[in-house]
């Protein structure tokens, strides 16, 4: 199904549901098995936590934040034409709202995300 | 379904478990829009993953009953919403026998997990109790 291209923004929005879906799928069982080591091995812990505040951890960070955003969005795009099916005449550009939405908000999350790595002053940060 | 795109699954019409199923990926999707996106935002904007050590959890983040159900809330929605959503994806593309031992697996994963979780949200000592 996902290798049979038919076109159009309800085939893509689809597909990234799914791969973004699979891809936080296996953030959340890492995520999981890490926070067990708080508890279990917080030495452990530590040593995955420098791995995730690196360069290339913070990349990562922000894919699964971009990949949680679109998920989130679109699934609330799905849920809308689901209960309420005259909307689906709208879907393309519901899905285009999604991505409005989408660099709103990820833009400025992925600058606070990254700054550190630049030595760029971070916003709000505890 | 002509100019109806089929994004989401279609509600399944036979009712029983698999409508029960379709129903709560709608609803854990929802809690874990709150959920989820909250917890990044405090995560990764508010506070800054590199202070994030075993220490400042235990101390911090985990220091009242309310973020630890926060947390394992957030835990049981995902964990059922993810496993779910794979068990579909796992159902789309694997057929006959190697279907139900990847189901199997799948399933003991989430459980082990979800336990695991579970321990750890719930045993680690809170601050000032001990």
């Amino acid at each position: 199904m996902l290798l049979r291209y038919r076109g159009s923004e309800g085939m893509l929005a689809w597909a990234f549901h799914r791969i973004s879906g699979v891809a936080i799928w296996a953030f959340v069982v890492l995520h999981v098995v890490d926070i067990y080591l708080v508890g279990g091995n917080p030495g452990a812990y530590n040593e995955i936590l420098k791995i995730y505040a690196s360069l290339p951890g913070r990349i990562m960070e922000v894919l699964l934040g971009a990949a949680l955003l679109y998920h989130a969005l679109n699934g609330l795009r799905i849920i809308v034409m689901d209960f309420w099916p005259a909307m689906t005449i709208y879907h393309k550009q519901l899905w285009y709202a999604c991505w409005v939405v989408f660099v709103v908000v990820g833009g400025p999350v992925t600058y606070q995300i990254m700054a550190p790595v630049f030595g760029l002053p971070q916003f709000l940060v505890q | 379904m002509g100019m109806y795109s089929r994004v989401g699954r279609p509600r399944p019409g036979a009712g029983g478990l698999e409508l029960a199923i379709w129903y709560l990926m709608r609803l854990t999707g929802v809690a874990l829009f709150v959920l989820a996106l909250g917890h990044f935002l405090i995560m990764h904007v508010l506070f800054d993953p590199a202070n994030q050590t075993s220490t400042w959890i235990a101390s911090h983040r985990w220091n009242s009953i309310f973020w630890r159900s926060y947390d394992w809330l957030l835990l049981t929605m995902v964990m059922f919403h993810a496993f779910m959503g794979v068990r579909t994806v796992v159902g789309d593309y694997v057929k006959g026998g190697p279907r139900t031992v990847l189901l199997m697996l799948l399933y003991l994963v989430a459980i082990v997990l979800l336990v695991a979780g579970t321990v750890v949200v719930m045993t680690m000592p809170l601050p000032g109790t001990v």
